[in-house]
């Protein structure tokens, strides 16, 4: 559980395929009734019961914020991965009930802004679409620069193209084509807020170039969830519950704290939002510290860790849980 | 219906007064006999049939002339209500909020009819009827935080969210306890609680930021405040502290019963959908000595807070000058008899 609101019960309405590697999902409220507004850059976390392995992934919401008929999220197909986006492609059909949680947005648009600057590389183009939607309603000006490795992986280019005309710039990989950020960050106008979401290398291009060039960290926001990585299985002994638990390889330590019926705090389950921040009270070992939530000193003192993402080994974990 | 609403003033005459009802249902803030600063938090879910956790957002007998006494204060002084630029949108969704709730929770005083974008809004007790367009200021006579405030009981700010900290920038401050939304406007959390003592130091701002930048859609938390106010005076404001603040200089011991009154803040916050930003609404509650010592634990209970409170809270809550006097009058209500854990008035 997190603390805050009620699950919403949800039927899947719509799967497209919009690609080789992306489908879009589209949830209705079960027994009708429309879903909570929700503002651009919000995201939400799906429970999926894969064969009685629970999973519990965040997607950016990518339709529009005025419209509270249903929410729509495109899920790009990680066969590496965990299984938990394999398990959405393979598993998850029309008339398929599920359960979502209700929307956080740790990506919003700073309503400050005279413009918006958006950029997008893959699939981390959907929270723009949805904060394009309420850019467009309100009349506010913005821009989008939009990468992808070829035409046919650039998900919605020509549906937001057609939608937004000129303020849409796509560069495609396969033809060469390349963002030219500096030229791009020096012109814009007094008062821009610059948004990235997108692939790490990515992300720390626009960061560390917008930085350069003397961008106010408060005019740059980002967003990036970070997968939690499978390594090695370890033990964690759990003080407060008087619980020892091992965490597997593929399962990530929240995972295997929820698994044990422990109650523990949660958001983003990407490192991002420091909702599950939790105390540790011993550390024979060294802790893998994944995420972008704790300071370097933080993480240095083994004194917390980010069960979303982070993992341990060595001797003996005890956790303040 | 108009027996269900009082008419009173919270100045001049000075004709305020709780009905035994509104006594019984007072939101008493002290759980046990002594105070320090807390963060308190609890679910804003509903509470009790009759209580003032009843519903999202409190309607009681004072609802009409606190609305009269807010549209006095803002005729002296319009920057009571002052809304940033940006926080146009937070107004809606505040708007939006109040409104169902009302229409939801009191559907024989409130209604709200939608048609796509065209709004029809019913407040039968101030005798209003207002058709407009969700999104469209211009379809309204006011900004939507100013005009739905203008109708909702209890001061409200609108704080935004940015750089890992809350903004203080937009609000109807017209019943506060001493601040000022003027001076405050655009401070960021930790700026407008700096006048705060002792509990920066006990890490109370920084829990308490922490959670609140975490706060969920649907998942309202709430929490009360405390202060002591002579006479049942709503503006008690800054701005306005030459016509209040010596009226603490002119109580007696026969008049502290009768003006000396407790003034309780049910503080709620709510994470706004479209805006992301936190809506705060404070409501204040007010209770005169005479009309809490009536129930017995209260008074029993009050005695013991004021007589041991820090005094460095005494003298930030304005009331060192007369905790004597104070604390004399309540010890006549005071057996020494044990109370029981909680705040509700049962013994």
């Amino acid at each position: 559980m997190s603390v805050g609101a009620p699950k919403i019960a949800v039927t899947v309405a719509e799967v497209v395929e919009v690609n080789e590697l992306i489908k879009r999902f589209r949830f209705v409220r079960t027994g009708g009734g429309v879903m909570p507004t929700f503002s651009g850059g919000s995201h939400i976390v799906v429970d999926m019961d894969d064969h009685g392995t629970r999973r519990l992934n965040p997607y950016s919401l990518m339709s529009d914020p005025a419209d509270p008929s249903s929410y729509m999220i495109s899920v790009r197909r990680d066969d590496q991965g965990r299984g938990g986006s394999l398990y959405m492609h393979r598993h998850v059909t029309p008339g398929l009930q599920m359960q979502i949680g209700h929307p956080v947005n740790l990506f919003p648009l700073d309503l400050r802004g005279r413009k918006h600057l958006l950029v997008a590389g893959g699939i981390g183009i959907t929270p723009f679409i949805a904060q394009m939607a309420q850019l467009a309603a309100r009349g506010e000006r913005f821009e989008l620069h939009y990468a992808a490795r070829t035409r046919s992986l650039g998900a919605y280019m020509d549906d937001l193209q057609a939608r937004y005309g000129d303020r849409v710039h796509l560069y495609l990989d396969d033809q060469g084509q390349t963002l030219d950020l500096k030229t791009l960050l020096a012109g814009q106008p007094f008062g821009t807020h610059l948004y990235v979401c997108g692939p790490k290398p990515m992300l720390n291009w626009v960061l560390s170039t917008a930085k350069a060039m003397g961008w106010p960290d408060g005019a740059v926001h980002s967003e990036e969830f970070l997968a939690p990585p499978v390594g090695k299985p370890f033990a964690v002994e759990l003080a407060t519950s008087g619980k020892t638990i091992t965490v597997d390889g593929n399962q990530s330590l929240l995972e295997a704290i929820e698994k044990a019926g422990v109650d523990a705090p949660y958001l983003c389950r990407g490192g991002a939002c420091g909702q599950c921040e939790t105390d540790v009270l011993q550390c024979d070992g060294h802790l893998e510290h994944n995420d972008h939530w704790l300071t370097p000193e933080q993480k240095a003192s083994n004194r917390k860790i980010m069960p979303c993402v982070s993992r341990f080994h060595g001797q003996k974990l005890v956790l303040d849980r | 219906m108009g027996l269900e609403f009082n008419t009173e003033t919270f100045r001049d005459d000075f004709t305020f007064r709780n009905s035994p009802k509104a006594i019984r249902r007072f939101p008493f803030p002290f759980p046990e006999d002594s105070y320090m600063y807390s963060v308190n938090m609890e679910p804003h879910v509903p509470g009790p049939k009759g209580s003032v956790f009843e519903h999202m957002f409190d309607v009681d007998e004072h609802y009409l002339s606190e609305m009269r006494d807010r549209a006095l204060v803002l005729k002296d002084d319009p920057l009571r209500c002052q809304s940033l630029p940006h926080m146009t949108l937070a107004g809606w969704d505040l708007l939006e909020l109040i409104m169902e709730a009302k229409a939801r929770d009191y559907p024989h005083w409130f209604e709200l009819h939608k048609t796509g974008n065209r709004w029809t809004w019913i407040n039968r007790p101030m005798e209003i009827e207002q058709t407009f367009t969700f999104l469209d200021e211009s379809t309204l006579p006011y900004g939507p935080m100013e005009y739905i405030t203008r109708q909702t009981q209890g001061d409200f700010t609108l704080q935004d969210q940015r750089d890992n900290t809350l903004w203080i920038d937009a609000g109807m401050v017209t019943t506060q306890a001493d601040w000022s939304l003027d001076f405050d406007v655009g401070m960021s959390f930790n700026e407008w609680h700096a006048p705060v003592p002792l509990a920066h130091q006990m890490g109370v701002f920084e829990r308490a930021l922490k959670f609140l930048l975490k706060l969920q859609l649907g998942a309202p938390v709430r929490r009360f405040n405390w202060t002591m106010t002579v006479d049942p005076l709503l503006d008690t404001s800054p701005e306005n502290y030459p016509k209040w603040g010596p009226s603490k200089a002119t109580l007696t011991p026969d008049t502290v019963g009768r003006r000396q009154h407790l003034r309780v803040e049910l503080q709620s916050l709510h994470r706004l959908p479209r805006s992301n930003a936190i809506a705060f609404p404070i409501r204040a509650y007010l209770i005169r000595f005479e009309e809490l010592v009536s129930v017995p634990k209260w008074g029993r209970r009050l005695h013991r807070i004021i007589r041991d409170i820090h005094p460095d809270l005494a003298t930030y809550k304005g009331f060192i000058r007369n905790r004597d006097m104070m604390v004399d009058y309540l010890a006549q209500f005071d057996d020494g008899q044990p109370t029981s854990p909680g705040w509700w008035p049962e013994d």
